[in-house]
């Protein structure tokens, strides 16, 4: 729980960390009540680029809205309009061709690997580390030339339509994913050789921002947060829904609960999810990517309906609430960062500002995603 | 099964649990009810307190539980012992009826999956339930947000200040009746 | 050599000249050297693979306007960047480039560089403090709690090498080692001491000096993800161009010494044709393993940086004080 800051005087200062600073990757701010180099007290500002999707979601046809869950996260855009897709064809019946969930389930995790990626470089950075980047934003590129390739565009990507996809993928796009997935493989053991073995690297993070599982549930933390501590959740297994059950794929878990944990859990989820992208690519079946009789006028019947799912960023819930009409009555969005970033306050506490910026990056921060 | 264990569970919350068993069969037809009388739209009735097992793959929830607000910390004291996490709280404003809905989410981390709906429904003109900040930490972000969305004021809350809006906001964007 | 007025002039403009070139061109090459370790081109537009970008960032600092910020205690805010780039250039002269090219020899030169080094800490601790800004002020108190714990186990294993030549001068301490590789203190089985810890000390003493010049992986000072710019986040302009400069002048003064102590200096390895080019040589090639350094490694931490000061360095130093001084006695 968070309280007020009140500054005592002579003895603790308050350094305001952000809403512009190298650490927080957009425009978070933190005021952090020191005493020294030591936090006594946190409290997460967050809202500065708030935007107001959900009463956006109110003004909008459902086909309107579909670009607007592609702004929230622009790492991870995907998974969020996947969710937004699965609740609007869950609530109106609107059956999906098998081609077109191979295809978003290989598109997600290709965007999942992108958003890892950088992630992991940025993470690095965080710690002092430059070179990483370089080489992550490398190998993204490869998948963003991909995803433009297919989807036309290289980050805020609106190509889920309601009952299927914008355009089909063709053999290229095939040829380049089945090439990407061996480079990716050596890439993830050159990281593993340059990072992961380092030594400062390791002592950094080691014992760094303990969560406990209990910690976890009372913020609601997902994704590879709670996999860090030891909580084997993930909603493409535990509410397996698309094609996902289809696929062979581990849930890396690690019980440490420390930044070191968090960041191993998504250095394994890059090679699940390469394996997620090999199946589906042998699996992938012929036939249309929409069905047959298109939706004209998507009207849900009235009622609620609620799907997660998993983003790179964790379990992104969607809540539609429906009166019948063309135009939601109500859409609510579940952001995991939201909960994750909250722990952020209690956690640091007691922490020096340099762990506490680590623990910051392992946690994986989408800025826009956390305000919405 | 942990979804009958948290039913039997509600069920003391209501001491008149009876009229209640009739409740899902009407809230399951629902969905044909509505296709098939577009036409005919009957006013239904407003919905009362009760546990209402859903159909998970139409609704993407088990259990729907509607609660007055002063049975709120009892109802998220039971997912609590259950070892929910939360996953989020909303607020729907039901201008028609005069009333906003606070909505609680709940999910759990194991594979007995169950997620579990809590509702509650207060009056649009003095929109006050009490803060479940000292059961889940982790509401406090979700309380402000519905605080900032709805002006629904969480009675006991330690820190009810904007959190997405600006500091000095005094609207509430997603009421329906909140003009730009 | 006589000491007249025109000599001490040609001395100090070449010594200024030297470390500013350095200082510019270090820039330029540990941008090239960072830019090769990420696979990217770095600075080729202006010149023949980008050798005129030094100059011109050198004239768009000082076309830039100096800010300085309100309520900032002035004086101590104008002194501090120069008190970073005085002491770095003050101490080329006494370092010896080879037999002939020295401004000026001194008995006790070793004392005299280490003096004006510690003055560096100073100038962080004035740019800290006046800047009236929070980060600069916790990056000071870090850059000089670092400058303290690092001086001492860099001091203790410099007495070590004095202790070995017996005399402070440095052209003496490399007269000492010039034979062969042999000679040389890294690896002293030919020289006056046979002390195996040698290479244990020149670590030390390589350590100590990325500490002390604020060099990643100890570059706590401005460690840009937690404390922004550090101790020179309020500069602009040459003021912090001045800084920037000092710091590379630092790397070099840094290898200079590390090479007079332990690398045999303008010696050859198999004591052919002694002269500046050697010396240059391996001057060169401690400064592009500090550069690789800091673009392989993440930063430590301020506590992981004092613990290996105080708990590791410092004893194994002190340790290898009294073996060396027991090894003398000996033989």
């Amino acid at each position: 729980m968070s309280s007020p800051i009140q500054l005592q005087p002579d003895e603790t200062f308050v350094l305001n960390v952000g809403p512009q600073h190298p650490a927080t990757h957009g425009v978070l701010r933190v005021k952090m009540e020191m005493n020294g180099e030591y936090i006594v007290n946190a409290e997460t500002v967050i809202g500065y680029i708030h935007r107001m999707h959900e009463k956006m979601g109110e003004n909008k046809t459902y086909p309107q809205y579909l670009m607007n869950l592609s702004r929230m996260d622009y790492l991870g855009a995907m998974g969020y309009s996947h969710g937004h897709v699965l609740v609007v064809e869950k609530a109106s019946g609107i059956e999906v061709p098998e081609r077109a969930e191979y295809i978003r389930a290989i598109m997600v995790e290709l965007n999942r690997i992108s958003s890892h990626l950088f992630w992991f470089g940025a993470f690095v950075m965080d710690l002092g580390g430059f070179s990483p980047l370089m080489y992550a934003l490398q190998d993204r590129e490869h998948i963003l030339d991909m995803l433009e390739a297919v989807t036309g565009s290289r980050l805020t990507y609106c190509y889920f339509r309601f009952g299927g996809l914008y355009n089909d993928v063709d053999d290229e796009f095939v040829d380049a994913a089945r090439r990407f997935i061996p480079r990716m493989r050596k890439s993830l053991i050159k990281y593993e050789k340059l990072v992961t073995g380092n030594i400062i690297f390791r002592k950094r993070l080691e014992g760094n921002a303990l969560l406990s599982k209990e910690t976890c549930r009372k913020y609601g933390a997902t994704s590879a947060v709670a996999r860090g501590s030891g909580i084997n959740y993930d909603v493409r297994k535990n509410e397996p829904y698309s094609v996902y059950p289809e696929f062979d794929f581990d849930v890396p878990v690690y019980h440490e609960g420390d930044s070191l944990a968090r960041y191993m859990v998504r250095m394994d989820e890059i090679e699940q999810s390469l394996r997620i992208i090999e199946q589906g690519l042998d699996k992938l079946p012929d036939g249309p990517i929409m069905p047959a009789k298109k939706p004209k006028l998507i009207k849900p019947p009235a009622g609620d309906y609620y799907q997660a799912v998993e983003t790179a960023r964790g379990n992104f819930g969607v809540r539609l609430v429906s009166d019948g009409t063309k135009i939601p009555y109500r859409l609510k969005l579940r952001s995991p960062t939201f909960s994750n970033m909250h722990l952020f306050d209690e956690t640091c506490r007691g922490m020096m500002i340099m762990d506490a910026l680590a623990f910051m990056g392992s946690l994986d921060l989408v800025i826009p995603e956390i305000d919405r | 099964m942990i979804i009958e264990k948290i039913k039997l569970a509600f069920q003391d919350l209501f001491p008149v649990a009876e009229p209640e068993v009739s409740a899902p069969e009407e809230k399951a037809e629902e969905p044909e009810e509505t296709k098939t009388k577009k036409k005919v739209k009957t006013k239904k009735p407003p919905r009362l307190n009760g546990v209402i097992e859903c159909n998970y793959t139409v609704h993407g929830y088990h259990l729907d539980v509607q609660v007055d607000a002063d049975q709120l910390l009892d109802a998220v004291s039971i997912v609590d012992q259950a070892e929910f996490f939360i996953e989020s709280i909303t607020g729907v404003d039901w201008i028609k009826e005069d009333q906003i809905e606070i909505v609680y989410d709940f999910s759990r981390y194991d594979f007995d999956t169950c997620r579990v709906v809590i509702r509650t429904r207060v009056n649009r003109s003095s929109p006050v339930v009490p803060t479940i900040t000292d059961i889940y930490a982790g509401a406090n972000w979700h309380e402000r947000e519905t605080h900032d969305f709805f002006g629904i004021k969480f009675d006991g809350h330690p820190h009810l200040i904007p959190l997405l809006l600006p500091e000095d906001a005094d609207f509430h964007p997603l009421l329906k009746d909140f003009k730009a | 050599m006589s000491l007249t007025l025109l000599n001490v002039i040609i001395a100090v403009v070449i010594a200024i000249a030297f470390a500013a070139l350095n200082a510019a061109y270090l820039v330029w090459a540990e941008r090239r050297g960072a830019a090769r370790i990420q696979r990217r081109p770095g600075p080729n537009i202006n010149g023949p693979f980008g050798l005129l970008q030094p100059p011109l960032d050198g004239i768009k600092l000082m076309a830039k306007q100096l800010i300085i910020p309100g309520g900032v205690d002035k004086i101590l805010f104008i002194a501090a960047p120069v008190l970073a780039m005085f002491p770095a250039i003050m101490s080329f002269v006494t370092i010896p480039f080879s037999d002939t090219i020295v401004a000026k020899n001194m008995d006790v030169g070793i004392l005299m560089i280490f003096a004006f080094a510690s003055m560096g800490g100073m100038s962080l601790l004035f740019a800290g403090w006046s800047s009236r800004n929070k980060y600069a002020m916790m990056s000071s108190i870090r850059a000089v709690s670092q400058a303290v714990a690092y001086e001492i186990p860099m001091l203790i294993t410099t007495i070590t090498v004095v202790m070995i030549a017996g005399s402070m001068n440095l052209m003496e301490i490399v007269h000492q080692q010039s034979s062969s590789i042999l000679h040389w203190n890294i690896f002293p089985l030919l020289g006056n001491s046979h002390n195996l810890l040698m290479p244990f000390s020149f670590l030390i003493f390589f350590v100590c000096t990325l500490a002390e010049t604020n060099r990643a992986p100890f570059d706590l000072g401005e460690a840009e993800s937690e404390l922004v710019a550090g101790f020179h986040t309020e500069y602009g302009s040459m003021g912090f161009g001045l800084f920037f400069m000092g710091e590379y002048a630092n790397i070099v003064i840094g290898s200079c010494m590390t090479t007079i102590l332990f690398l045999g200096g303008w010696g050859c390895p198999f004591g052919l044709f002694p002269g500046v080019w050697w010396f240059l040589l391996k001057l060169y090639i401690l400064i592009a393993t500090i550069i690789w350094i800091r673009w392989t490694f993440p930063r430590t931490t301020i506590y992981g940086l004092l613990n290996l000061s105080w708990k590791i360095l410092i004893p194994l130093s002190l340790f290898n004080l009294l073996f060396t001084a027991g090894l003398i006695k000996v033989f």
